[in-house]
């Protein structure tokens, strides 16, 4: 099962993120595992400085907006 | 352009008389809101397209290791092309302090970032003209570089929050994406969404409030309360500005009004200043990371540093 943490402190885009995530494995039926991580320390810890950011199975895939639903298909059907 | 456009929809479609009060309000707030929103789209998408707009990561990566005047000089510049957003200031901060840059020049930079801002710097040539706007970049350009001598003399490594020391970043580097025009394209559009997205609202009213005075407000009333130049009215108008906030662009509109209005130049720009680089929710965002007094002697430095360039350039305009 896949792993995806949203990084963000509770910004807006980042909730929209998390939705937009949850909404589409939802829709394509993949079962996945979503976490929130909220805090400064461990999201800079990941390398990123601008949320949200979004790290798949322990790796950072992305950073500083909302990402497109393409690219989120992309991270919930790749093989990675 | 978008003046026969504006007054097309104004006067004609409206059919406002162009010497009515609400008329020439209309007139203002229809140009120069479809003007700033026209202005802004483009430098952002073509800024996105040419991927010159950057973001904090590479920021941090360009300066980590340096310092002197030159690194300053390049904070600044780099924060004039960074978009700039309230919500990156503390993972920047935390970012360039465990990256080994001073404070001074990390200060620069978050005084720079807001003021000196590309997007601010088309809309301003848009809407005041060439002459103010290199006034304007070179006096904001001076305030944020030597506010970083000026706050690294008080040695404010002091008061930074303890845990900002303690954390230590990763170096996970996101895959460059593959630069195809349609990726191209796709990431300009982006930051065209995501930038007007948040600051639509400061344009719509700073238009307003401009527009108002644009229409509505006597020349002469104007003229009366901040008009003389004085070093108090500068002064005044500093102390009215640092409690509200406006994104910059947002406050163009209402300098455009008031120097129509006959508001002396220095004036205006500390008024624009004030409003743009001081502001409680920042410093409330800032407080998270150090401590008030720190705060208290960055917000006086930009005080003073603000009323002096208002004074100065009221002085000149009666020495030239």
């Amino acid at each position: 099962m896949k792993n995806i943490k949203i990084l963000g402190s509770g910004c807006r885009n980042c909730q929209t993120t998390y939705q937009l995530i949850q909404e589409t494995a939802k829709a394509r039926d993949i079962e996945i595992e979503l976490e929130k991580i909220e805090d400064m320390a461990t999201i800079l810890g990941y390398g990123v400085m601008s949320t949200p950011g979004v790290v798949l199975n322990g790796k950072v895939v992305h950073a500083g907006s909302v990402p497109d639903r393409n690219k989120v298909e992309g991270w919930l059907s790749g093989n990675t | 352009m978008f003046d026969t456009l504006a007054a097309f929809l104004v006067f004609n479609l409206a059919s406002q008389a162009s010497t009515s009060q609400l008329g020439a309000a209309l007139h203002f707030f229809v140009m120069d809101v479809v003007k700033i929103l026209v202005l802004l789209t483009t430098v952002i998408y073509l800024m996105g397209w040419l991927r010159a707009l950057f973001t904090p990561e590479r920021v941090r990566a360009l300066m980590k290791g340096r310092s002197g005047p030159g690194a300053r000089l390049m904070a600044v510049g780099l924060g004039a092309v960074t978009p700039f957003c309230s919500c990156s200031s503390i993972p920047l901060f935390i970012g360039f302090v465990e990256a080994g840059i001073p404070l001074g020049v990390t200060l620069s930079f978050l005084i720079a970032s807001p003021m000196v801002d590309l997007a601010a710097i088309a809309v301003l040539i848009g809407i005041i003209g060439w002459k103010i706007t290199l006034i304007y970049i070179l006096t904001g350009i001076s305030i944020a570089f030597a506010g970083g001598y000026i706050l690294q003399a008080f040695k404010p490594e002091r008061w930074v929050e303890n845990y900002v020391w303690q954390i230590h970043m990763g170096d996970a580097q996101i895959e460059a994406e593959e630069i195809t025009l349609r990726a191209r394209h796709d990431y300009a559009w982006r930051e065209v969404r995501q930038i007007v997205g948040r600051i639509w609202k400061y344009v719509v009213i700073g238009v307003g409030v401009g527009a108002l005075i644009h229409g509505y407000v006597p020349a002469d009333f104007v003229a009366r309360i901040a008009g003389d130049g004085s070093v108090v009215s500068v002064i005044v108008a500093v102390l009215v500005g640092v409690p509200m906030y406006s994104d910059a662009v947002g406050i163009i509109p209402v300098a455009e009004a008031l120097l129509g209005k006959g508001v002396p130049l220095g004036t205006v720009l500390a008024f624009m200043m004030a409003v743009i680089a001081l502001s409680l929710p920042e410093m409330l965002i800032l407080r998270k990371v150090v401590k008030w007094p720190l705060l208290g002697i960055f917000s006086a430095y930009l005080t003073t540093a603000f009323i002096g360039v208002g004074v100065l350039f009221n002085a000149l305009r009666t020495v030239l």
